[in-house]
């Protein structure tokens, strides 16, 4: 495992060095992990390099790209779009020459033009939001304020808004909220059942289990026919 | 034990990280938010959106307070309460 970075294309036309976990020996099965997005992002990344340290014990090499405006990223995320993610999956593709990608929660709804593989427990935008707005309405309660979904949506649409610590802009916010995980060809749902075990994204205390990790890693690489 | 009992169970288990059969010991009186000290906003809120998908309900903000998650038993019976007004 080590850290690279990859060409990632910004909005307007820029370009930023992102940061890149890889398992590269050079072998031909290449998999592009599309991260989970946001606080689920962090509760699923072990879990996430967990899969990878397996598939490359399968003789898969993978990559786990940082989306701009997340985890190491110096991209400020209120002005990032999710189509901007989709091209730096894209980017990140190119870059590393994947041949598969493997998609995880949100991550599903940014997925890369053109390749096949898994969407491993997909939720829709609209979801997402819908619980980091809940969580915002609940610790304002806590804090004695009172917020409500719509105010707070009419508020965002207008001028961004900070979810669960995050920096949303309205384009964001009007985008995440009609994300669904679409039929596209090529890519296998992977319903969470599959894998078994409780949900880690919805975990308080975010945790690892090597069980689910052996499970996910498997449909992959029988999949992939490494 | 009822299928929403079961699924409502299963929920607070992912949330909780709990293993097979830990939670069937909850009982109407065992106590959830002030107890819990790992319940925050966001694991409460994801329990939320879970219990909506999971259960095939729609829960409004302004019926969430304190007392919902004062107990297994407030909160099953809320669950419950949105199951038979649908």
């Amino acid at each position: 495992m080590k850290a690279e970075s990859y060409p990632c294309p910004l909005p307007g036309g820029a370009a930023a060095s992102e940061y890149a976990l890889v398992f590269d020996a050079g072998r031909k099965h290449r998999v592009l992990i599309a991260p989970a997005l946001f606080d689920e992002g962090h509760k699923l990344r072990r879990f996430t390099v967990e899969v990878m340290r397996r598939l490359d014990g399968s003789g898969i090499d993978s990559v786990l790209p940082d989306l701009p405006g997340c985890n190491e990223s110096e991209q400020d995320l209120a002005l990032i779009e999710p189509e901007d993610w989709r091209m730096a999956l894209d980017a990140a593709a190119r870059h590393f020459g994947a041949t598969h990608v493997l998609a995880i929660r949100g991550g599903g709804l940014v997925l890369p033009e053109k390749l096949g593989g898994w969407h491993y427990a997909p939720v829709k935008g609209a979801s997402l939001l819908r619980t980091m707005l809940r969580a915002r309405i609940l610790s304002a309660r806590e804090a004695g304020r009172e917020e409500s979904v719509d105010a707070l949506m009419e508020q965002g649409l207008q001028m961004g808004l900070e979810l669960a610590g995050f920096s949303l802009s309205g384009e964001m916010l009007r985008q995440l909220n009609t994300l669904v995980p679409g039929k596209k060809v090529g890519i296998t749902a992977l319903e969470h059942e599959l894998v078994g075990g409780g949900a880690l994204w919805l975990r308080a205390e975010p945790d690892e289990d090597a069980e689910q990790a052996d499970a996910l890693a498997a449909v992959i690489a029988v999949g992939i026919g490494a | 034990m009822d299928t929403t009992d079961q699924k409502l169970r299963a929920i607070l288990s992912d949330v909780l990280g709990l293993k097979p059969g830990q939670a069937d010991s909850f009982t109407a009186e065992t106590g959830l938010f002030g107890d819990l000290p790992e319940l925050d906003s966001m694991a409460v809120a994801g329990l939320l959106t879970e219990m909506e998908d999971r259960l095939d309900i729609v829960i409004d903000e302004d019926e969430i307070d304190g007392e919902l998650f004062e107990s297994y038993g407030s909160l099953l019976a809320f669950a419950r309460s949105k199951l038979d007004a649908a």
